[in-house]
Parts: structure tokens; sequence; C-alpha cells
């Protein structure tokens, strides 16, 4: 069945500098890192040691308020090293992969045989748990809520991200296999694919199929949620990024942990973007020295895209859940006079006070400025324009500021995850940070009434 | 090499260095100079290049047509009633010394304590009073003293903006206000024949009645529709054109900076509350033609820049269709029932302004009560199933 959602409000940024179609594969033989931030909310219990040797699987460590949550090395190897930042608070634990891989083997039941509570259970002991996400709070899923659906989203719209088309070639099989193993979990499945998507993964069985047309942010899970089966106070949903699905997938049809990772490195300063076969928490000094960032000074390597990602280090490890990443150059310069309207046709901008709206077939290239300086909240209705959801964003970002947890409830906040109001950070004059408000007042809510 | 002397100039302003508290009073003027360095933070790292100033520069532009129009029109209206020959350029600098003046009082003293307030409180100066600065000179009538500009400036940035938190935070639009006390303060100059015509109260032979003054008073117009919509009338120093407000409203409307929502939701309320009147047609205020209400007074310019004051104006899109109907609706009303003062426009905007989150709170409330009512429905089909 295949129902269509048209997505009007948004925009597509076009940028210089995306991905070719060409696939590399990584030599194994760097350091991975998983880092506990990546998981937001988790409080990391550790059970491995530094110069401890650890298998495919094997836990590294897990949540201490959710102890059956266990997060897992994505390689074998040994821990070089566990850092540690203020309070003693982890940020990575990195191991080195040796040259054969070793894996911890699970014992599984045909695949058809396996119930709904070892559907779970097997996730969890696995550790292929942290890759659900729940809905309200953006954070990895509480096994012990039943929510009322999963969605997976297939449609990448944000600028420059991976496309789904060349992520899952090859990988339909385990796709499969991934979905049917979570529609046991909730009969309630969806997934989201282009309107134009003509790929096998359009043909999945066991689920519910939606077309999504339009613009940025029409990809993203929490808008295509929003329009399938919204989020009432009370309620929980699931979210499974679509590589994850097939992790899983391998999981169920091998019984080892395989968390790989189809990556666009991304940015018009590199020579050559392009896509890569590689693990979660890989090490991006290899991939970035690949496409020719390495001797390029003043850059910004963000995991994920350029609107919701976090900046890292050019020796820094791919995060957990990022199948982008994009190199942008720091935009820490002066422009004489560039705040008169019309100035500089060569940033894009989606108000009219700029020409920008002249060349709507022109790539851009973005550097980091902020364009201006923070300012109290004037123009009105610039934030509608780009939030495709019956919400009102700019009253629900004043009643977060403010901390009120009763007007954010009736105005929505469990419907919206901060990369929902990536587009807002982008447009808004006042260059207000909404992505970091709504994640403050969804922590806010989590705390109080989570 | 400009960028590395004010980089020396500022560097007492540093964190840490002496003057570390004015810092905001110099950022202000770098950053007219320079867009600053920053770069991303947190958020997204990519930013749009529209921001506050560039909002509000275009706004200055938008007002430029109407003010030369003003300044000529102030020269114009002295000449022609003193019946003496002139040419454009005299015109425009008989007009020019009348109101430089009371742009320079009113930057002055407004900026001024704008900058005071950035100070004191520790924030970057906003832009927002570039273009109040602009406003209230533009909508006084030209006659006035000084000192009662500077007045109402500073009414206006302390009690209207500032004593509710400042840019952003306002109920009242400021220009507006400043309009208002300047009114309420001192009525003997701002109303009756002597204000709106340069020189009318030194110079007998002057009467500068304005239009809407005259049929109040139950005196017939004898100027054309061309003249009221060209500008050529007595009247506060820019709204007399319409034509030229127009010409500002198409920018506005343009670039996206005013809502086109408020605008043409305010020319629906006023043409129907005209036609209202036209039907019933008591006096000379309520025959007067509908479409000529548009024209007259500070209706055009009122309704393009003043009612659009986003931060005054209702914030959702449907309550700024009901705030611009209802403003239009008002400021005829007000015309044709208030004798004292036959001009609306002011004292509807500001009512209007009063009631905006009014308005904003139940169009964001039908939100509301339809995400309970989804609620509601989907317990209801889960304890079916059950």
């Amino acid at each position: 069945m295949s129902i269509d959602i048209k997505i009007r409000k948004g925009l597509n940024l076009s940028l210089k500098g995306a991905a070719s179609n060409t696939l590399k594969t990584v030599p194994m033989s760097t350091c991975f890192a998983i880092n506990p931030t990546d998981f937001h909310g988790v409080f990391p219990k550790l059970v491995c040691k530094e110069g401890a040797y650890v298998q495919v699987g094997q836990t590294l460590f897990f949540s201490k308020y959710q102890d059956s949550v266990q997060f897992v090395s994505p390689v074998s190897g040994t821990v070089k090293e566990i850092k540690r930042g203020a309070k003693r608070k982890v940020l990575e634990i990195v191991v080195v992969a040796d040259k054969k891989q070793q894996s911890v083997k699970h014992k599984l039941p045909a695949l058809d045989k396996v119930a709904p509570n070892q559907v779970k259970e097997f996730l969890l002991v696995s550790g292929n748990w942290p890759f659900i996400k729940q809905r309200p709070y953006d954070i990895v899923a509480n096994p012990n809520v039943t929510p009322k659906a999963i969605f997976v989203s297939a449609f990448a719209t944000a600028p420059l991200s991976a496309q789904y088309d060349v992520v899952l070639e090859g990988q339909q099989d385990a796709f499969q296999t991934g979905i049917d193993m979570l529609s046991k979990l909730s009969p309630n499945l969806h997934l989201s694919v282009g309107a134009e998507e003509s790929s096998q993964i359009a043909q999945t069985k066991n689920c519910t199929i939606h077309r999504v047309k339009g613009p940025h942010p029409a990809g993203n899970v929490g808008v295509q949620i929003h329009h399938i089966d919204p989020i009432n106070s009370g309620e929980t949903v699931w979210v499974v990024g679509a590589e994850d699905v097939a992790n899983i997938g391998r999981f169920f049809q091998t019984g080892v942990f395989d968390a790989s990772r189809t990556l666009a490195v991304v940015g018009h300063p590199l020579s050559t973007p392009c896509y890569f076969k590689t693990k979660v928490g890989a090490s991006l000094a290899p991939i970035l020295k690949d496409v020719g960032a390495e001797n390029l000074a003043n850059l910004r390597v963000i995991n994920g895209d350029v609107l919701t990602g976090t900046a890292t280090l050019s020796a820094g490890y791919l995060g957990y859940y990022n199948n982008t990443v994009s190199v942008l150059p720091e935009g820490d310069r002066y422009r004489m006079f560039g705040w008169l309207p019309f100035a500089g046709p060569n940033i894009h901008s989606i108000s009219n006070t700029s020409l920008s709206w002249l060349f709507p077939k022109r790539q851009y290239t973005p550097d980091t400025n902020l364009n201006g300086e923070e300012r109290a909240l004037v123009v009105t209705g610039e934030m509608e324009r780009v939030f495709p959801m019956d919400i009102y964003p700019m009253q629900l970002l004043k009643a977060c500021m403010a901390n009120d947890i009763e007007k954010m409830e009736q105005l929505g906040i469990y419907e919206v995850a901060p990369e929902d109001f990536a587009l807002i950070d982008y447009a808004n004059s006042s260059k207000i940070e909404a992505q970091a408000i709504i994640r403050d007042a969804l922590d806010l809510m989590y705390k109080e009434v989570g | 090499m400009i960028r590395k002397q004010i980089d020396l100039l500022k560097k007492p302003f540093a964190k840490g260095s002496k003057f570390e508290r004015f810092a905001p009073a110099v950022n202000a003027f770098d950053t007219f100079l320079f867009v600053p360095n920053h770069t991303t933070k947190k958020g997204a790292h990519i930013r749009d290049a529209v921001d506050l100033k560039r909002t509000m520069v275009t706004v200055i532009i938008a007002l430029i047509p109407a003010l030369i129009y003003g300044t000529y029109n102030t020269g114009y209206q002295y000449y022609t009633q003193t019946d003496e020959a002139f040419t454009f350029m005299d015109a425009f600098i008989h007009g020019s010394f009348k109101i430089l003046p009371m742009i320079a009082v009113s930057y002055g003293v407004g900026l001024a304590i704008e900058f005071a307030f950035a100070v004191y409180r520790g924030h970057e100066v906003n832009e927002g009073y570039l273009v109040t600065g602009l406003l209230i000179p533009m909508i006084m009538p030209v006659d006035i003293p000084l000192w009662m500009v500077g007045l109402s400036v500073a009414f206006a940035v302390f009690i209207a903006k500032e004593a509710f938190g400042g840019t952003g935070m306002n109920i009242l639009n400021p220009a507006l206000t400043a309009r208002a006390f300047a009114f309420f303060a001192y009525p003997t100059y701002m109303s009756g024949n002597k204000v709106w015509v340069s020189e009318a109260s030194n110079v007998d032979g002057i009467s500068g009645e304005t239009i809407l003054g005259s049929l109040a008073s139950g005196v017939s117009v004898d100027y054309s529709m061309f003249e009221m919509f060209s500008g050529a009338i007595p009247g506060s120093i820019a709204e007399t054109s319409t034509l030229w407000v127009l010409v500002g409203g198409a920018i506005l409307i343009f670039t996206g900076v005013g809502s086109w929502r408020i605008m043409l939701g305010g020319v629906i309320g006023a043409a129907f509350m005209g036609y209202m009147f036209n039907l019933w047609g008591a006096n000379n205020l309520m025959q007067f033609d509908w479409y000529s209400h548009l024209i007259v007074g500070g209706f055009a310019f009122g309704i393009v820049f003043m009612a659009t004051d986003p931060v005054s104006a209702a914030q959702t899109n449907r309550g700024k269709w009901i705030y611009g109907i209802l403003v239009g609706i008002l400021c005829i009303l007000i015309r044709v029932f208030n004798p004292a003062y036959p001009e609306g426009v002011m004292l509807a905007i500001l009512l209007m302004n009063v009631f905006a989150p009014t308005i904003d709170h139940y169009v964001v409330q039908s939100n509301v009560n339809r995400r309970l009512k989804r609620k509601q429905n989907s317990t209801t089909v889960q304890t079916a199933q059950l």
C-alpha cells in the first residue's frame, strides 16, 4: 500500500560538493571510537578497561538507568584509550582494530520462529538496541515501553546528505529481514521513501510504505510522523535509521553484531567527495585524507549534515548515527557593509532582501559565518515558511525559552526533535539557536515528565 | 587596513579590559561597518545571509520614497499657500531645512537612550530603532517644535519600548506611541489648522487644514482625487502621498519584510467600513467616498509601515488577517465618529497593538485544541480496541 505525503513548506539548499556515486572501502586497520555523548541522556557505566581485548559485539558500557541497554564494540581489537573530560565524563572509548576480526556469535532460532519478545531480547543482548531511538525526546528507546508505531525514513533531504539508494545498494535483503523483525515489535511499521524512489526499497514488504514528496525537511522522520500518525502526549514511537534496519537484519541473518555504515563525505572544499563503506565510529583521518581534505587549512569537519551535525576534529571519529561527514571552510572573516540589502549575492538567502532568488540553479559554497549577530526575535512568519508541521514554531520556542512546561506540552513539544528546527536555525534573521533551545527543552521535559 | 585600525581601537573594550562595559556601544558602530567574523558555535553550521540589520535597513529603503516626497511637499505646501514662485529644488530645500533637524533630534535622543540601555543591560544594540527613529519625524506635523520631537522620542523609547524589555518585547509600536504622546500632551499644537503647513503659525495667509479636519468640521473638500493620491495635500510630513507610500509598500511586500496579509486585511477592512458609511451617509464624513478614505490622511502610511511592525502586530498568519482587517475597520470608525480627532489610523493601530496578543492567543489556542482533540480521538480508538 502506498500513501503519498506532500510537503510544501521547507527549503532544498543547493550546495556544491555532493558525493559522487563512487563507493570506496576504507582499510580496516584504523582506530574506532564509541562516543557515549552520541547517545543523548545515557549515563555510561563502563565494562571494559584500557588495554583489554574486545570482540565485535562485546559490551563496552551499558546505560546506568536502563542496564539492559548495552553498547558494544563495532570491531574487535584492543581498547587503546578511554578519554575522559571534565568531572571524569567518558568522552571516547577508542578501540584499535585487529587484522582478523573476532565476533561474539549469538545463537538464534530460525527467523520465522522468533517470537516478538525474543526479538527485543536479542536486540538488547547483542547491542543492536541503541539503533532504535524514540520520540518524544529523541533519545535511545526505552525497552520497557510499547511504542504505538515504528518509523523508518529512507528518504534523505538534508543538504548534501547521503542518499539511500546508494546507502542501501546491495543491502536490500538484510533491510527486508530487519523490517520483518521490527514489525514483530509493533504492527504499525511505517517506511517512507522518496516519491520517485524506484529501487527495491520501495517494494519492501511487511510495512506501510509512504511516498513523500517535497523539500527538506520532508525527509526528517519527525515531519513524516507528524503527517502519518502524530504523537500525542503519553504516546511513544520508535524510529530506526534505514541502514540500521539493514544492520539489525544482518544480525538476525548471521547472529553477529554488524554496525556497517555507508558514509557520504561531502563539502565544496573537497576535491573528490564520495561514499565510503566503513563501520560506526571509524576514525575520520584516513577518510578525509582520501577525499583531499588533508592539506586544507581552516576547515570545519562536521559529523553529520551541515544543518544538524556536530563539529569534530579532523582526527575525530564518525558519530554513531551519522551517515554524512561534511567539510566546510570556517567563516571567520569580516565583510564590509555585508549587511546592506542585496549585498553578497553569493551567500544564499530565502529572504528576498538578497539577490539569490535570481539564481535558482546556482550551487552555493557556504562557510560557517553567522552572517550577523544574535538579536531579539523581531521578524515573524519566517520560521513558519520552513516548518511543515501544524505547530507554531516561534510560540513553541518562546515557551521553551521560558521553561513553561505546560505550554510546551500544549504547543506540541512531544512531536518535535532538534533536527526539525535546523532550517529555523538557518533561516531566522535573529540568529537564535533553535535546535539548542529545543534540545534543552526536551531534556527539561524528560526530567520533569518523562 | 581599516579592519586593523578598528581592531586596534577596540582593544580597550575587549573582555577583561578597562572599558569592557561599553563594548556594546562600540560593537554597534563596528558591526555597522563590517559584518563580524562570528562563526556558528552550535546548531546549524551554515546560516542565511539575512539578519536583523538587513531587515531593518530594507524598511528604511522602503521609507525613502515617501520621505523624499514629504520633504518636497513641505516646501510645496508653503510656497503654494504663500503664492510665491518656486522650483522643485526650492521646495525640496525648504522641506529639508524643516525635516532634517527633526530626524537628527529623533536619532540623537533615541539612539542615546538605546545605547545607554544596551550598556546597562550588557546586550548588543538592536537595530529596531533605526526604523523607529526615522518613522517618528515622518509622522509628525511639520511645524512641531524640536523639543517636542525629542520629548516624544524619549517617552516612546523609555515607556513603550525599554520598560517592556527592549526590542522585540514591546506591546505598542514605539513610533506611534511617540505620535500619540505628542498628540495628547500638546493638543493645542497637534491639532487645528496651524501645524500641518510649514510656517502656518507665523504667516497669517496660510491655512493648513487637513482634508479629514475640514470634513470633520463640516467643510467640503476641494482637492482632486489625483492630488489626494499623489500627496499634494497638507498633513503629517510623509503620510500624504499614497503613491509613494505604495512604492514603499511594494518594496516591503516584495522583500517579504512587511506582511502583505496585514496590508491587504487593512485595506479590505477600511474599504468595507467606508462603504457601509457611504450607504448610511448621515454627514460629510460618512458621505466621503470609501475609496477616498484609503488615500487621505495617514491610512496608507499607517497600514503599510506602522501596522506591519512585526513586534507589535499579530504574529500568526491567521492573526495577521484578523488584525489587519480590524485596524482598517477601526480606523474608519474613529474617523467618522470622533469629531475631536479626525485621523483614526494612529488610534486604530495602537488599539489593535494592545489586542494583537489576544488575537494570537485565540489562534494558537485553536491549534492547541486541535492537538487535544486528536489525543482524545486516539484514546477512544485505543479503548475501543481493548
